[in-house]
């Protein structure tokens, strides 16, 4: 029997041991004796939503294709174990080998969302590595963090060796490489990260300094290892067609978030929606080729025996091979048993074909995501949906047979006023209104308006990055308005409307800009017992409010405050090839309501063209094609 | 439509996978191995599988059945090898038959099951294991309290222990070497029994409720932790076609048959 960390016992008492076996299919079996390095991938969640994640399988499969390397998996322990392991002293472990994670080389990190920071500081503390990356010796593992979250890794570099800005396939190889160089010739911690700072993407935080003005913006930020570049240079994988993707996807024995194939069809988004940092930090957009994705299909269904599969990117409907891609998958597939997902396509009646081949009519529901609720504020945002659209789109479905509706909403965005936000309420009954227009007969019972809205968080690298965020009251606020308009509609019996929580939302803006002070708030709150922040159940405001209290920081800033243009910003420092100038020029923009077109429409001059590929050099298509 | 019967064990660390999940990984090891499985009708077809009887998490055997319907199928031992391939070591299928139409499922044919219950390394032995658990069988009853939702019910297990030993040669009357192999865990203290328990819709013993019983007879309680319990075969009465719980029920004497030699 395979070694396990945990007793029987241990295992038998907690909830869902499967979380802590591995033995997963298609989970890589090496001999760690017979390795050079020994690289433990950590996405800081639970099991459940760590192996639903697609950038880790593509890392693991990434790093075991090299022979030298050994690569496992470590996901955050659940409340129960951690409790366990602290009483008894037992050092976290990777799955594979169910070795100890502080006698590995690397503990690299995955950066989703900024609630996972305190679950960092509990893998670090359960895996007996020094939480300060300053106090580590020798022997401690390098910590490398990456993801989105290290497009603004200020809050958090205290506790990492090195950040990886930008995509996982380019420069892993190098940095691996670089380790075992620096290993033979016998040189230290330091020597290694140095080599690492000169490799370009990565990121030593000990090697720069941040002075501050006395109101708290940041005064400088300097070398102070002269091995390290000034600028960091995003990573962008170009050609995604002739690159690493796994064959043989792991198959968790448990139920997952994401119990599925999934296939990534193109990375980037031609959008430019102004809120969004994903479809700013990965231009530009670039497309797999049909080939690529019909023949990874193929294998991963058949290595994983999956009975789904997605199609995962910010924008499906923009792949330009879409509608071949989706038939050859209900073609090939659809007899099989085999499910096909499709997550954000927009509405129109290619959608609604294929949607009615896929799945029951009478048991899926529709999703707009308008943002906003009125035009005017639809323009601020860069948001290219209409009312028309999402009128006509849901009309056409409503006589194909469907009558459940959801619309996604954000409160809370620049300029918005209580007209907007009445906009959200009005146009979920004129999608109900539009449905009663059909005669009886022909109807399929009464409407089903599920609208959502989540709180409108400034991230960087976006042209609301200088923006002013609300404040916990005055979403609270927004939110009571627009659920008492809700109520004054025609149709309000058919509308149900979701909230998201405030208090969460106002921490992940603390975060999301956020600079270096904060590293020792998160400090300070993991030690008083905050984890799983991203959990509703364990997530305790209070406590984080005390911290910052405490810590002499009046978190508004961060968070309600109104950048200048010339501040010196926590992340000014990474060149995620998007320029200020041109997020500026999108936020004055956006200011009055002005309308950028999509990369295909009209290069906007963002600066994604210095990466050498996507979209920025297709042939530009006819005006208004494609849309 | 061919009906097949599939015979398999899980050992090792495949014990902490709970059921629903054992069914979930069928379903997607009959997909890798290319299995042409029977889907139900509707938009969301499902695989047409049934197992046998549920082992908890923990739990370990060498006997667990699956009955699946297949459009097609090239041969019982072709099918295995395919799935084998696909499957963890520490789950592996050891026979496939094929059932006739009319047979009944696995599930309702159940009528008892075997047992090996051994104590963990670590854990207290219990002194004179074996003495003990002789006196505690030879008893004229054996008591137990079974909670349901809304009452408490006495029964009587003793009969509905019909056999036990503390060797598998005597347990089933034949030599080792001519015995299956098992993948029972062993443990060094020794200190084991082998239990045949009614199982089935009608009655159902766990050894689990044997074993706290004996504690209880010896004073003690009884630690699931300290205990590996490991299903050594599930079997049909030929004697008792619906079902019926003998020796109470037909009247007629038990004809235990495996699973696997039922319903050909």
């Amino acid at each position: 029997m395979k070694k396990l960390a945990l007793s029987d016992e241990i295992l038998l008492k907690i909830e869902k041991p499967a979380r802590y076996i591995g033995n997963e299919v298609n989970c890589v079996v090496k001999n760690p004796e017979s390795v050079d390095i020994r690289f433990a991938m950590c996405f800081p969640d639970v099991y459940e939503i760590g192996m639903s994640h697609l950038g880790i399988q593509i890392l693991y499969d990434m790093f075991n294709r090299r022979d030298d390397v050994y690569c496992e998996r470590v996901y955050s322990p659940w409340i129960d174990l951690d409790k366990i392991m602290r009483e008894q002293k037992i050092p976290l472990f990777a799955l594979e080998s169910q070795d100890p994670v502080r006698d590995f080389d690397f503990l690299g990190i995955t950066l989703q969302y900024e609630m996972c920071y305190t679950n960092i500081l509990q893998i670090l503390d359960l895996a007996e590595i020094p939480i300060y990356a300053k106090e580590r010796g020798e022997d401690a593992p390098i910590v490398i963090g990456g993801g989105p979250c290290a497009y603004n890794p200020e809050p958090i570099a205290d506790f990492f060796d090195i950040f990886y800005i930008g995509e996982g396939e380019t420069v892993y190889d190098e940095l691996l490489d670089a380790y075992k160089e620096n290993k033979k010739q016998g040189a230290g911690r330091l020597s290694f990260l140095e080599r690492a700072a000169q490799i370009e993407g990565l990121y030593v935080p000990q090697f720069y300094e941040t002075s501050y003005h006395e109101d708290g913006t940041i005064a400088s930020f300097q070398l102070i290892n002269s091995h390290a570049p000034s600028l960091i240079k995003k990573q962008a994988e170009m050609n995604l067609s002739d690159t690493v993707y796994p064959q043989k996807p792991l198959v968790p024995l448990i139920k997952v978030t994401q119990d599925r194939v999934v296939l990534e069809i193109q990375r980037g988004c031609i959008r430019g929606c102004r809120f969004c940092q994903a479809g700013m930090i990965y231009r530009p957009i670039r497309e797999r080729s049909l080939d690529f994705l019909k023949e990874r299909a193929y294998e991963m269904l058949k290595a994983t025996g999956h009975e789904e599969i997605s199609l995962s990117s910010l924008s499906s409907s923009d792949y330009s091979h879409l509608q071949e891609l989706v038939y050859f998958l209900i073609d090939e597939f659809g007899t099989k048993g085999v499910n096909i997902s499709l997550p954000s396509l927009r509405i129109d009646a290619f959608a609604l074909e294929v949607m009615s081949k896929v799945q029951d009519v009478r048991k899926s529901s529709l999703t707009f995501a308008p943002e906003a609720g009125s035009q005017r504020l639809r323009d601020v945002i860069n948001k290219g949906l209409t009312e028309e659209i999402i009128l006509k789109g849901a009309m056409e479905a409503f006589q194909g047979g469907w009558n459940r509706v959801k619309l996604y909403f954000m409160l809370g965005l620049p300029t918005e006023t209580e007209e907007d936000i009445e906009g959200i309420a009005v146009l979920s009954d004129k999608i109900a209104r539009e449905y009663y227009t059909i005669p009886k007969d022909q109807r399929n019972g009464k409407v089903q308006i599920v609208s959502s809205t989540s709180f409108f968080v400034p991230k960087p690298f976006t042209p609301f990055q200088w923006t002013r965020m609300a404040t916990g009251e005055e979403f609270l606020e927004k939110q009571r308005f627009l659920n008492g308009k809700m109520r004054e509609q025609l149709n309000a019996k058919s509308i149900k409307y979701n909230w998201h929580e405030a208090e969460v939302t106002t921490l992940e803006g603390i975060f999301a800009r956020g600079d270096r002070k904060l590293c020792q708030v998160i400090y300070d709150a993991y030690k008083d017992g905050c984890i799983y922040d991203a959990w509703s159940e364990y997530f305790d405001y209070g406590k984080w409010l005390k911290h910052l209290e405490a810590n002499g920081i009046d978190y508004r800033f961060y968070t309600s405050r109104e950048r200048k243009k010339e501040e010196i910003l926590p992340w000014d420092f990474i060149d995620a090839g998007v320029t200020k100038d041109f997020l500026w020029q999108e936020y004055e923009q956006a200011k009055q309501g002005a309308v950028t077109p999509n990369c295909r429409q009209k290069c906007a001059g963002c600066g994604a063209m210095t990466f050498g590929g996507g979209v920025c050099f297709e042939p530009r298509r006819k005006e208004g094609a494609n849309d | 439509m061919i009906k097949a019967r599939v015979k398999f064990n899980k050992s090792g660390t495949m014990k902490f996978i709970g059921h629903l999940d054992v069914m979930r990984y069928f379903q997607k090891a009959i997909r890798r191995a290319d299995i042409d499985v029977a889907y139900s009708q509707g938009f969301s077809p499902h695989q047409l599988l049934s197992f046998a009887s549920p082992l908890g998490v923990g739990l370990t055997s060498d006997a667990e059945y699956m009955d699946v319907q297949l459009n097609s199928l090239s041969s019982p031992e072709d099918m295995k090898q395919k799935m084998n391939a696909v499957m963890s070591m520490e789950m592996q299928i050891l026979e496939i038959t094929t059932l006739a139409e009319s047979s009944k499922p696995a599930m309702a044919a159940l009528a008892a099951a075997d047992y090996l219950v051994s104590l963990k390394d670590g854990y207290p032995a219990v002194p004179d294991f074996e003495k003990r658990f002789q006196e505690f069988y030879n008893q004229e009853s054996i008591l137990i309290t079974k909670k349901t939702k809304k009452r408490e019910i006495q029964m009587d297990l003793k009969s509905y222990i019909y056999k036990y030993a503390y060797t598998r040669e005597s347990f089933y009357g034949k030599s080792e070497e001519t015995s299956a192999i098992t993948t029972a865990q062993e443990y060094k203290n020794g200190q084991k029994v082998y239990l045949q328990l009614i199982c089935g819709s009608v009655v159902n013993i766990k050894p689990e409720q044997v074993m706290e019983a004996f504690l209880a007879y010896l004073g003690e309680s009884y630690n699931p932790f300290a205990y590996q319990i490991h299903r050594m075969e599930l079997y049909a009465d030929t004697n008792a076609p619906k079902g019926e719980a003998n020796p109470n029920g037909c009247g007629k004497e038990r004809h235990l048959v495996p699973l696997s030699n039922y319903g050909k």
